[in-house]
């Protein structure tokens, strides 16, 4: 499976919280520039996978790899540096700062973080406020042309489609290689989810080579834009391969349906 | 919404305040204040009625740099017009110097969300620097200033490491525990001075002695005239800091580190950097402060900066708004002013602080002046 096009590649992943296995000797890999849908039961390990893979948690054993580098134990700076970028299924924004800067904030790596260059250089930091302020109102607009006005109000002002929109955003800003969304559809309506999926394919057609892994529970989300599954359960991966064949998986029906 | 970025709303309500405090500096007797409190009160809650506060106020936020130069020749006025009474200047003084402080913490609470109970601490440890520098060297005067705050970021560090730590409640208690440990310290020690504290001899530059009255002619001068432009130098320029601070990748990340660490650190920040950057930033102006204080006042002593002091500059931060500077100037006012000039409640001083904290926590939990949404360049977003 490792040919020239791997761009992250998990290797017997193994996460405990004490006595809970929560990761089971996990193996997944995602291509370059696919879509891969990431699904299990509740509790099954998805956002654990997500969180390992970012460095919020580390693992008891295994490995991830990078691009063929080795992420496993950095920390979770240097993995997003590295071009890891994600959402979090619970909005992790920041309420009281606008639209603007909880965007600009996923940038971060490309600021420049002298003290006495903020406090004194204004003129130079003028120009990189500029800059930041097109490209964020320039990505705004690729996702939506309203919200694009919106760039100084709070981010408490925004419905929950258009807060997604801005989590997405803030990923997406620092051009990363590898985006991970942990359930995006989480707390919309059908069309808000189907509205948000159109902006997320749109954004895959103009950022080549991004990959997406995403975490779904929608199913008609999953079949509709993801070019792989992997279904997992217990920590371990029971399936694998298009949403047809994992969908048509006796072992997968059962982890869903139950067993008698 | 033309009239919302006109000055002239702004520099009246400024007007306004300043004959208000001129009067309020100059009120001796005990009805006459409380006249004056409650004549201010009603003023401001008429012109809240009429929608004049909401005008003054979006002229102020559209104006920030010719009203902040305002208030410093606001300032200049009131004390050219109290120029012969001792404790008008003294108060305005340490009115300033305290601002300075709240300034202070306001980088580390407000922008970054480390909690600092020590404040009143840090105040001392650049007040007693201040008192050993002068009296065992001859470094000149001015440098002493800076020394202060740079002999209390160089004490702060040593909280750095449990603070970077832990969060919330427990890098709350670490700074408490700091703050007694810094009295108890000071007590016992004999060569501070012990409880007695120490006695500070008066800033000089170049020879000239700051404790002099100046007499020119006739007019004799006040010599907290000279402390008041000081404190004035050192208020105006550390508001510009910690304005400037906010309005750069600096204030944006520190805010974000204050809001969820985790987030942070998923978009690359350097979580411990920056509470470091303002901790550090944070104790410096607490110790300017400090010293200048020492000096103007002639001596320290521990009892000059307890918990209850340092719960004092929290309280004024909670009361002008957390994380908006602007906020600190009425927030000094109510806490610091109006116990001083209204003798009979002295005593119930600290009562009056936990009230106030808790009617402002359960009725305007932002503050008096909430903070707004940054605004980088001040009028590059307003077409």
């Amino acid at each position: 499976m490792t040919d020239s096009k791997t761009l992250l590649d998990c290797r017997d992943l193994t996460v405990k919280f004490g006595g809970l296995t929560a990761l089971n000797a996990l193996n997944l890999s995602a291509q370059q520039n696919e879509i891969l849908g990431l699904i299990g039961p509740n509790g099954s390990g998805k956002t654990t996978f997500f969180n390992v893979v970012t460095g919020i948690y580390s693992a008891a054993s295994g490995e991830t790899s990078f691009e063929g580098h080795h992420i496993t134990r950095l920390s979770p700076q240097a993995i997003y540096h590295s071009g890891v970028a994600r959402t979090f299924q619970r909005s992790r924004l920041c309420l009281p700062l606008s639209v603007l800067d909880n965007i600009m904030v996923g940038d971060y790596q490309h600021f420049n973080h002298g003290v006495l260059f903020n406090l004194f250089c204004r003129k130079s930091l003028r120009k990189q406020y500029e800059q930041n302020y097109s490209v964020t109102k320039e990505l705004l607009q690729t996702f939506n042309e309203k919200l694009a006005e919106r760039l100084f109000e709070p981010i408490t002002a925004l419905n929950m489609i258009d807060r997604r929109r801005v989590e997405i955003c803030r990923a997406l800003i620092s051009r990363p290689k590898l985006l991970l969304l942990d359930e995006p559809s989480a707390g919309m309506t059908h069309d808000e989810t189907r509205e948000l999926m159109d902006d997320i394919l749109q954004v895959r057609e103009r950022m080549a080579g991004l990959t997406i892994i995403i975490i779904e529970h929608e199913m008609n989300v999953i079949e509709r834009i993801t070019d792989r599954c992997i279904v997992i359960n217990y920590g371990q991966k029971i399936a694998e391969g298009t949403y047809a064949e994992v969908a048509a998986d006796k072992e997968v029906q059962q982890a869903y349906l139950g067993q008698d | 919404m033309a009239n919302q970025n006109k000055v002239w709303p702004g520099l009246a309500g400024l007007f306004a305040t300043t004959i208000y405090g001129l009067f309020f500096l100059h009120s001796e007797n005990q009805a006459a204040v409380i006249a004056l409190l409650a004549g201010g009160g009603i003023a401001l809650g008429f012109s809240a009625k009429f929608g004049l506060l909401k005008v003054v106020d979006s002229s102020i936020v559209a104006n920030q740099k010719v009203l902040g130069l305002a208030v410093i020749i606001a300032v200049v006025l009131l004390a050219v017009a109290s120029y012969e009474a001792h404790y008008v200047l003294l108060m305005l003084t340490t009115m300033l110097l305290y601002s300075t402080v709240c300034l202070g913490l306001n980088v580390q609470f407000g922008y970054c969300g480390v909690v600092n109970f020590a404040g009143a601490a840090f105040f001392g440890v650049g007040s007693y620097t201040a008192a050993v520098l002068s009296t065992h060297t001859a470094i000149p005067h001015l440098y002493v200033i800076v020394g202060g705050g740079l002999i209390s970021s160089l004490i702060g560090s040593l909280l750095i490491l449990p603070v970077l730590r832990t969060r919330g409640h427990y890098a709350a208690l670490i700074t408490i525990a700091f703050g007694l440990l810094f009295k108890t310290f000071l007590e016992v020690n004999d060569t501070l001075g012990g409880p007695q504290g120490l006695k500070i001899p008066g800033i000089s530059i170049l020879g000239w002695n700051l404790n002099n009255n100046i007499e020119i002619g006739s007019l004799n001068i006040s010599f907290y005239v000279n402390y008041l432009v000081i404190a004035l130098l050192i208020c105006s320029g550390t508001f510009a800091l910690v304005k400037r601070l906010e309005r750069s990748w600096i204030g944006l990340s520190m805010d974000i580190v204050r809001l969820d660490e985790i987030a942070a650190s998923t978009c690359g920040i350097n979580v411990g950097r920056w509470k470091i950057v303002a901790f550090t930033l944070g104790n410096f102006f607490a110790g300017i402060a400090g010293a200048v204080y020492g000096m103007m006042t002639g001596f320290v002593a521990p009892n000059n900066f307890t918990f209850g002091d340092s719960l004092i500059f929290v309280s004024i931060i909670i009361l002008g708004g957390i994380g908006n500077p602007w906020g600190i100037l009425p927030a000094v006012f109510i806490v610091f002013l109006v116990p001083e000039k209204l003798q009979f409640i002295q005593e119930y001083r600290f009562l009056l602080y936990a009230a106030l904290v808790i009617l402002i926590l359960l009725f305007r939990p932002e503050g008096i002046l909430p903070r707004r949404i940054r605004d980088y360049f001040p009028g590059r977003n307003i077409i």
